[in-house]
């Protein structure tokens, strides 16, 4: 399946924003851990930014910013969400409440908790009708939302976001399933090579163990295989090039995905 | 879009386990709902219950996994012969050749609400035997179906609330379409938790009766649990007296994250979608299964696209007065329920509905209806104003 990508989004620890962090990925900066910086989007109205929670916040700022990049009009383009925690600090408020003895829950917290909550918020922020959809694939989500927006585009032959972001957990849950920081990655891709299209992706499931694409960087490395959608970085430094490159990632535990890139 | 065969499926719910015990309930106008007495909650509502998951295990090889969420699943993959058939498929074309696409809204996350019961008095840690990743995260039910089906294709869960099992279909045909894989197994499942019932309460949006879909005095939901599962191929496997996956159509409200666009408007997108991807007219279509949840607003914003998009004289009716609303189960539970009215010929009526409510202008069916049924169109929305909206048909 071959797509091409318009514009990038990308925020996580010591990266704010795509053309900030393409030098650090090209390796030409030295990389520096540092908190992931997130505001929330203006697009929202008032009563949506106060009520929308971080992860929220996350997935529509690296959105935002890939389609700033790519100069296309998110009020008429698909969007595919991809995140394997979700809302996280939600969740922890309603067990908490659950389990104390007068489970007054909020109503506002109950409808922030669902997978899809970004997909909402996006929708409502950039007034969009479009198709969108919200998956989980625990450590490859990032793989799930990148082959799902492959075969929307193959299939149906329009423009496609992926958005993929995780947040980590508050403890208790950050003991059981440890996230090292908040990170997210957008790329906002299209079926054919328009003039804003930079790299062309060719994209191809296999059976089989990954031999997984590294980053060289030992602190990216670590990022890398510290949250799901960070296993967007190999990807996202291949494009950062000038020549072409095979980048392969892990899928399920028995399957992988290769995507050979070239600029263009 | 390409048709797909609907190859078997299975279902499970509070009306029975099996599709002829579900298709029986339709027939007697029967529903599942009773008052809760799920777990701990205590609360003046009424739900669908599965009985007997509290006793049910999972398949021993696979026990980290086990939870209710799952129970249900590898309860659902049980019946009508599905898990015979998906082991046939698989001889036929290969395990990394048939996908799984599974819609849930809150997976195992019942054992995370128990979990939280026992925390560590002096660190707050969650007991060892706590299983996140077989159970709470999201991915846990493809997962755990994934083994229990000896699968190897491309796979994950949708989770878009209400409309997960529905969108799960579109997941499939795209990926049979461009070659990813072969055949696909679809479905979903969603069991009763103390976030969702105590949730929805909090909403003001739950009944304190059993759900009366379109009735003029309909005063909320009524949570239930289920699950359902599809295998899809290409149609020249299709024999005759087979359904076909005919369209999918997917839209936002771009409204609010728990209130429908009161127009319509997400509800209307998806539903004309769906006819344009199925090649269809409205005029085509001989039933609608609604999502019909039972809220003032919900009903009359969907009665409002219905009535833009088809008029009036469409058949229609909701079933989630006798399943209760299986969240994210609800849109293959409703896919499999319009599946049964294509082969057995039945417009099922509105259990628990009285007296439809005079505001709503779509033909809406309280008694039960023996029709030709060829083709039905099937509405699933959610939280988030994710919409989806399917189109199935006869194969003869």
């Amino acid at each position: 399946m071959r797509f091409f990508v318009e514009g990038v989004g990308l925020l996580g620890p010591g990266l704010t924003g795509w053309q900030a962090s393409r030098p650090v990925l090209a390796g030409a900066e030295v990389y520096r851990s540092a908190p992931t910086v997130i505001a929330a989007s203006e697009l929202l109205p008032v009563a949506e930014r106060r009520r929308s929670p971080v992860p929220v916040k996350l997935a529509l700022a690296v959105g935002q910013e890939a389609f700033n990049n790519a100069g296309r009009d998110p009020a008429a383009t698909a969007t595919v969400f991809a995140s394997s925690s979700g809302e996280g600090e939600t969740l922890h408020q309603m067990c908490e409440t659950l389990a104390s003895a007068d489970r007054d829950v909020s109503p506002t917290r109950f409808h922030n908790s669902v997978h899809n909550a970004a997909s909402g918020y996006w929708g409502i922020a950039n007034r969009s009708h479009e198709a969108s959809t919200s998956l989980c694939c625990y450590d490859a989500s990032f793989a799930a939302g990148l082959i799902e927006a492959a075969t929307q585009i193959a299939a149906l032959g329009k423009p496609v976001a992926l958005i993929a972001y995780d947040q980590p957990y508050p403890e208790p849950l950050h003991s059981v399933r440890p996230l090292l920081a908040a990170f997210a990655a957008a790329l906002v891709l299209t079926p054919h090579a328009t003039h804003r299209a930079f790299a062309a992706l060719d994209l191809e499931f296999h059976q089989g163990e990954a031999q997984a694409t590294r980053m060289s960087d030992p602190g990216l490395e670590e990022m890398r295989l510290g949250a799901p959608a960070a296993r967007a970085l190999p990807l996202l430094q291949a494009l950062t090039r000038k020549s072409a490159g095979n980048v392969e990632m892990e899928f399920l535990s028995d399957s992988r995905l290769r995507v050979a890139v070239s600029p263009c | 879009m390409q048709p797909l065969v609907i190859s078997r499926y299975s279902i499970v719910n509070s009306l029975g386990a099996g599709a002829e015990a579900v298709l029986r309930a339709l027939r007697e106008k029967r529903s599942g709902l009773a008052p809760c007495e799920f777990e701990t909650a205590r609360l003046e509502t009424y739900v669908g219950a599965v009985p007997g998951l509290d006793d049910f295990r999972v398949r021993a090889d696979l026990g980290n996994f086990d939870c209710r969420n799952n129970r249900l699943a590898q309860l659902c993959l049980q019946q009508d012969g599905f898990d015979q058939a998906v082991a046939a498929a698989r001889d036929k074309y290969g395990a990394g050749r048939i996908g799984v696409y599974l819609g849930t809204s809150t997976s195992g996350l019942h054992s995370t609400e128990l979990a939280y019961r026992r925390r560590d008095p002096k660190t707050g840690a969650l007991p060892a035997d706590y299983r996140y990743a077989e159970t709470q995260n999201a991915y846990s039910l493809a997962d755990f179906a994934r083994r229990y089906l000896g699968l190897a294709g491309p796979g994950f869960v949708v989770s878009t609330a209400c409309s997960s099992s529905a969108k799960v279909f579109g997941n499939a045909a795209r990926t049979i379409a461009t070659g990813v894989c072969d055949a696909a197994v679809v479905g979903g499942a969603d069991s009763l938790c103390l976030m969702t019932l105590y949730g929805f309460h909090s909403l003001g949006l739950t009944s304190t009766g059993p759900c009366r879909p379109f009735d003029a005095d309909r005063d909320g939901i009524s949570v239930g649990e289920g699950a359902g599962f599809a295998l899809l191929e290409k149609t020249d496997r299709a024999e005759a007296g087979n359904v076909l996956i005919l369209g999918v159509g997917e839209s936002s409200d771009a409204h609010h994250m728990s209130t429908p666009h009161p127009g319509g408007l997400g509800a209307r997108i998806a539903m004309q979608q769906a006819l344009e991807s199925a090649r269809l007219q409205p005029g085509d279509i001989d039933y609608i299964n609604l999502h019909g949840t039972a809220t003032k607003t919900n009903d009359a914003s969907e009665d409002k696209a219905v009535v833009e998009v088809f008029g009036s004289s469409t058949p229609c009716s909701s079933t989630k007065g006798a399943t209760g609303h299986l969240l994210g189960a609800a849109g293959i539970t409703e896919a499999i329920i319009s599946m049964l009215a294509i082969e057995r010929g039945l417009m099922p009526g509105s259990a628990n509905t009285r007296t439809v409510d005079p505001e709503l202008k779509s033909r809406y069916l309280i008694e039960n209806r023996s029709a030709r049924v060829r083709r039905v169109l099937s509405n699933s929305f959610g939280f988030g104003g994710s919409n989806c909206s399917l189109v199935l048909g006869s194969a003869g």
